[in-house]
């Protein structure tokens, strides 16, 4: 034997100066698996993380004139560093009927619109899986078309539709029937809400359907099952993954919805959103809006950990 | 035993066409997906209990066939009767019929007891009726103790078993069987063979069963219909397609066959004399065969009807034998491989059995040998 014919595994190329970068900052032990995570890391932390350590700590303020509209939470006095939590902003949340009927208003519109986004979406995301293969993407991308334009100027679109002398009423005109006050009511918000958050609801859906085996669907067809009782027992449980994560998709941004149901809705629609534009804005009490979106967040945390377990315990099935 | 004499007539009901009605009756069914003609003009008879083996390749149209039979689809013409019922239109929910799936398709949200369950429930059985089937069908499959575990907990064997148990729950006139062995590696395949067998034969339950595996449809069937490009090639009891191949299609894709073409040189009621340049020698045929002088046919002959020698055999009539260079050898164990050269430049296979151990005066590479056969060993092939 002859060591020209031994196989050699020729070095992995490198660039150099890379190398060279990696090598020192092993010497301190960073690896470029730690790189690669810190981007997302420092991103959440700076634009996340912090600022919301900042609205916290203003919504333990209380209102002042002047800039910043709200007391500092250390003051200096005499040589001794004071501490002052106001807590006031949370007990008027709780005992405030405005706050607590904003809250569960926005909670009941979120739940409403995402259950119709639901049963408008499944259709659409089932008919999609099951589409031939060359109409799926087309299909796919007409669902996200509307993203194309700005999501204002379709809420605006809507008011055309739906205003007193608008697309619908004269259509209904033309059949004789009274014009519908559709405009600043509750229906409004949904049909508002249920359009824009529609895409949200048909994506994750389609993604769990499609990969769904038709074979399932045949055996339980095979078994004696009509189309209803397969639905209702294989392809409905199976899709339940996508169920939860459109609902989440819908929920969460739904709750604290402050666009459509300023533009849509009536004065008696009560949101969330639209409570912490006023204290922000109208009122300019900083603490107080701080206060509103701290416990808005906790209100929206705990539904999606809540989920989030359902969740991973349905995959684990 | 009156029982078995009973088993020996009934499980061959197709040699007596006359006294037996089908089970299963597939009447000119044609099946075009747009433009593709799937399965054409297709005419079978099943009888009961039987475990027919629809064969061929991909693309050949079993799977079509399996599927129009189940009521996934729709034949675009002919009719399928199921037990005397015409079941062209009936949709799958409503038909006598199981399938056992090529991926299981078992529900991988419910248990193994649900999944067997679920046939029994659109039934609406009684709960404890239910109950009692479903521990019936886990010890006939051997799972008693898995009841409980879902399908990604068990092995393919397991799943495999699993998937036959819930396709028998709801005791089909008629099971139909995907590929049912396909998933499973060698070792498990053969084992489950003869389980299947066993549990066919057991239960009387007519079996169709599509495979590509030659193997495995000669193992099982008790006829097989080899199928080639949407149509019925052959059908016939295992040993019919193995020695008594119809056409070059079944020949060739039926085991290992040498194939030769030749011409008719003598064509009597009790023999016919094919010379073939091919070959390099005359066939001699002993029984009639309907062909005119001068046609050109094929010749047809499994490598292990013919034979090797160093010394030229006398064969009479002057004709099947040959001689060539042998080529290569494979030593398989129990037999050898020979690929012999012809003068013509054909290379035939033969196959000897290695009777003697470690035979040192076994024939090897590079020597000349003689290649003859009987008369009655090869198949003469007009298609």
């Amino acid at each position: 034997m002859t060591a020209t014919h031994t196989p050699t595994i020729p070095p992995p190329r490198r660039l150099k100066p890379w190398n060279a970068v990696e090598r020192g900052l092993a010497k301190v032990g960073i690896s470029g698996r730690m790189l690669v995570l810190a981007a997302p890391v420092l991103w959440l932390l700076v634009f996340f993380l912090i600022p919301l350590a900042v609205v916290f700590g203003i919504s333990l303020a209380t209102k002042q004139f002047g800039r910043p509209p709200y007391s500092p939470l250390l003051t200096t006095e005499e040589g001794t560093v004071q501490l002052t939590l106001h807590l006031n902003n949370y007990i008027r949340l709780f005992t405030d009927n405005l706050y607590i009927a904003a809250y569960l208003s926005s909670i009941r519109i979120a739940f409403i619109s995402t259950v119709i986004t639901l049963f408008v979406g499944y259709p659409m995301a089932y008919a999609i899986a099951r589409a031939p293969d060359k109409w799926r993407n087309i299909l796919l991308m007409l669902v996200i078309l509307p993203f194309f334009t700005s999501f204002l100027l379709r809420v605006y679109a809507l008011t055309g539709f739906m205003r007193g002398n608008g697309v619908i009423n004269q259509f209904l005109g033309l059949f004789g029937i009274e014009p519908l006050v559709m405009m600043q009511t509750d229906f409004a918000v949904y049909v508002g809400i249920v359009y824009t958050y529609l895409p949200f609801m048909i994506l994750p859906l389609y993604t769990t359907l499609v990969k769904l085996d038709v074979s399932l669907f045949e055996a339980s067809a095979d078994l004696g099952a009509r189309p209803l009782r397969t639905f209702l027992s294989v392809t409905l449980p199976l899709s339940l993954p996508g169920i939860i994560a459109g609902s989440m998709l819908v929920f969460i941004p739904a709750i604290g919805e402050y666009v459509i149901p300023s533009l849509l809705g009536g004065p008696e629609t009560l949101m969330i959103g639209r409570v912490l534009w006023d204290e922000f804005f109208t009122a300019a009490n900083w603490p107080r809006a701080a206060a509103v979106a701290v416990a808005m967040l906790l209100a929206v945390v705990v539904p999606i950990m809540l989920l989030q377990r359902a969740q991973s315990a349905v995959v684990e099935r | 035993m009156k029982k078995s004499q009973q088993l020996a007539v009934d499980t061959r009901p197709w040699r007596d066409t006359a006294n037996n009605k089908p089970f299963v009756r597939i009447k000119n069914v044609t099946k075009k997906f747009g433009d593709v003609l799937a399965v054409h003009d297709v005419s079978l008879d099943i009888y009961r209990s039987e475990l027919f083996c629809l064969l061929g390749g991909s693309g050949s149209g079993k799977s079509t066939l399996l599927r129009m039979l189940a009521g996934f689809e729709q034949p675009t013409s002919g009719t399928i009767e199921i037990d005397g019922q015409d079941m062209t239109e009936v949709p799958p929910y409503n038909r006598p019929v199981n399938m056992m799936f090529q991926s299981y398709a078992l529900f991988p949200h419910m248990s193994v007891e649900q999944n067997i369950a679920y046939g029994l429930k659109r039934d609406n059985l009684p709960k404890g009726e239910i109950n009692d089937r479903v521990a019936e069908l886990l010890s006939l499959v051997k799972l008693q103790d898995y009841g409980r575990r879902k399908p990604h907990q068990l092995s393919g064997g397991q799943r495999q078993r699993v998937a036959l148990a819930r396709a028998l729950a709801k005791r089909p006139k008629l099971l139909l069987l995907d590929e049912p062995l396909g998933a499973l590696d060698k070792k498990l395949r053969e084992e489950t063979q003869f389980e299947l067998v066993k549990i066919q034969e057991s239960l009387g339950v007519t079996f169709i069963v599509v495979t590509h595996d030659q193997e495995e449809a000669m193992t099982l069937a008790t006829r097989i219909g080899v199928m080639n490009l949407g149509e019925i090639a052959m059908v016939g009891e295992p040993t019919d397609i193995y020695e008594f191949p119809n056409s070059r299609f079944v020949a060739g894709f039926i085991g290992s066959a040498n194939m030769v073409e030749g011409i008719v040189t003598e064509d009597e009621p009790g023999h016919v004399r094919i010379r073939s340049s091919e070959l390099g020698c005359d066939i001699y045929v002993g029984h009639g065969v309907d062909c005119a002088p001068e046609q050109i046919l094929w010749w047809a002959i499994r490598p292990e009807k013919m034979s090797l020698s160093r010394e030229k055999p006398q064969t009479p009539h002057d004709a099947n034998v040959t001689s060539g260079i042998v080529e290569e050898i494979a030593y398989l164990g129990d037999i050898s491989l020979y690929q012999v050269a012809l003068e013509s430049g054909k290379r035939i296979r033969v196959s000897q059995t290695n009777s003697v151990r470690g035979n040192p005066d076994a024939i090897t590479w590079d020597e000349k040998v003689f290649v003859t056969w009987s008369d009655s060993s090869g198949s003469v092939l007009t298609v």
